[in-house]
């Protein structure tokens, strides 16, 4: 038996459960809508007089705030309310196996998403010229910050039975790691550097001028490391004794 | 103690959440072949002791091993040789019962070469061959008992863990079901919980009577019941005299042999009585002391006391035993 195969199924198993249920439709259908809305309303495109997607990757950054949470709410509190856990994990995989299974599904459904919203660059590009090393780097950094916060409603979905306390709970960790840099201002000095490091803002701002910097790139992953951790902890603390 | 064919063994074992104490020191093996039915009222641990088991939970002192293995040390090689069915069957309900026991099988580390073969056969033995392309959130209660059957068999694991598996289906399903489990108990090591007496008598070879959390008794079917001696039925018309149903309770208790004797019924004048008795037959006696006191006899049977009377005197009678005592 080897790790990847069982997360694999886990993976494959909870992928196909959003699209079992309507949670993987109604909440895509959600993010596009309020994009497109955005999108239109705002028409950054004709603002800034030459074409570019930044503002586009704004919104679509702003969408993961409802869009994580409502996709990982359910991964392990519904399993734990139901019982299911339970058969889950007296199966022979690893606690790891399980939650890193569950974060691929989630990180699967959240690239269907960002493949969906490929409609909104091309049309950028109908109305000028647009440079293409930054649109994918944008979505590269789209990917990174999505599932910064798709690990982060893993952790709250790990920490209650509760669907919509682990809802509100991803939200508003989210939203701390969101609005962090807003804070900036009102900071002493010193504090401003750690605070602009912590914030999703300040890495992601970097990554959608086109300039992929590795010190980002390790932000993220650390994030999430650290998220996927502490839920691995928190699966695991039911055999403390 | 372990003995060489014990395939599971628990020592000390104890599980507190809090305050309280699911489990306190149980100590029990179960042999290689057995069907061991794990019988206790609703909160005597049973279910704890089978979450420690199957490695869901730790124990907070003490020890177990299954298959040979710790299942504290090694967890994972513990659950390859164990199939459990959790309390109510949990299922992944948005699925069809073929994708979901795919799902298991996949996990449960069966080659996908061989995958289909043991679906098809253990579906057809849970007879689930027409339903498997229902989606499980439409099944009855007692197909989905039998989807968790099935997924606690299909990777046929030597040593199979059931909590209440008949819980919530109707008689028809409850006999099938223990047709099923007598089965599987051929091959292979079974425990099951439940609190419903007639299936232990049914399905298992050895008894566990667990109450708040200790063992109250152990033993075969046979074994418990011997040497508990009779119940003997008796209705008397005591033609409605004060105090009347309370001497004959009382005159009744006094024979030799009675350990006691309750009221169980009364309707008009009439009252039943269970006398409860070791030693020889009493139904003469009881005879003679009623001609004696001038009560007219309606009906005198006995009964050899049943598991259910074992149950009921380990766990009610002596809950309210202890209670006096404190």
């Amino acid at each position: 038996m080897n790790m990847g195969s069982n997360t694999l199924a886990i993976a494959k198993r909870e992928f196909r459960g959003y699209f079992n249920s309507p949670v993987a439709y109604v909440v895509i259908c959600g993010v596009l809508l309020l994009v497109g809305f955005l999108f239109f309303f705002f028409r950054p495109f004709f603002v800034v007089g030459k074409a570019s997607c930044r503002e586009l990757f704004t919104f679509i950054g702003m969408t993961f705030l409802f869009f994580a949470p409502a996709v990982t709410m359910r991964l392990l509190a519904e399993e734990r309310k139901t019982g299911t856990l339970e058969i889950l994990i007296t199966m022979p995989v690893r606690d790891a196996e399980v939650i890193l299974g569950k974060f691929l599904a989630a990180v699967g459904l959240l690239c269907v998403m960002l493949l969906l919203t490929l409609p909104f660059p091309i049309t950028i590009a109908q109305l000028g010229d647009l440079d293409m090393g930054p649109v994918l780097g944008g979505y590269a950094g789209l990917l990174l910050e999505g599932s910064a916060f798709l690990a982060l409603g893993m952790l709250a979905s790990s920490l209650t039975e509760h669907q919509i306390v682990a809802f509100f709970l991803a939200l508003l960790m989210g939203l701390v790691f969101f609005m962090l840099d807003w804070a900036l201002p009102y900071l002493p000095g010193g504090m401003t550097s750690v605070v602009e490091y912590l914030s999703f803002g300040y890495h992601f701002e970097g990554i959608t001028r086109g300039v992929i910097d590795s010190r980002d790139v390790v932000y993220f992953l650390s994030v999430i490391a650290v998220a996927l951790a502490l839920s691995f902890r928190q699966l695991e603390s039911r055999k403390w004794k | 103690m372990a003995s060489e064919k014990a395939v599971i063994t628990a020592s000390g074992l104890t599980k507190t959440y809090g305050e309280i104490n699911a489990i306190q020191n149980l100590a029990f093996e179960v042999r290689k072949g057995e069907v061991l039915g794990f019988l206790g009222p609703n909160g005597a641990g049973k279910t704890t002791t089978m979450k420690i088991l199957t490695c869901f939970l730790a124990p907070t002192s003490g020890s177990a091993t299954v298959a040979g293995h710790d299942v504290f040390e090694s967890p994972l090689e513990v659950r390859k040789n164990v199939g459990y069915l959790p309390e109510n069957a949990p299922l992944y309900t948005d699925m069809s019962v073929l994708e979901y026991l795919e799902f298991i099988a996949e996990v449960r580390g069966v080659g996908a070469a061989q995958r289909h073969a043991k679906i098809k056969r253990i579906t057809d033995l849970c007879g689930l061959g027409d339903r498997l392309g229902s989606e499980i959130r439409t099944l009855s209660k007692g197909y989905r008992q039998r989807v968790g059957l099935a997924q606690a068999m299909v990777h046929e694991p030597p040593i199979l863990i059931l909590d209440e598996p008949t819980s919530g289906l109707d008689p028809n399903q409850i006999v099938e079901i223990r047709e099923l489990i007598r089965e599987i108990g051929r091959e292979r090591t079974v425990i099951l919980s439940t609190h419903n007496l007639p299936e232990v008598q049914a399905s298992c070879n050895r008894v566990l009577i667990v109450n708040r959390g200790k063992i109250a008794a152990t033993g075969t079917p046979e074994e418990l019941q011997e040497g508990k001696g009779h119940n003997y039925f008796v209705t008397l018309d005591l033609g409605g005299a004060d105090g009347a149903a309370k001497g004959a309770e009382a005159a009744l208790g006094a024979l030799e042999g009675a350990s006691r004797a309750v009221e169980t019924e009364r309707e008009g004048t009439h009252v039943s009585f269970r006398l409860e008795a070791k030693g020889p037959d009493l139904r003469g006696r009881i005879f003679k002391l009623a001609v004696e006191k001038g009560w007219t006899m309606l009906e005198l049977r006995t009964q050899a006391i049943n598991l259910e009377d074992i149950f009921r005197q380990l766990t009610v009678d002596a809950d309210r035993s202890t209670k006096k005592a404190a």
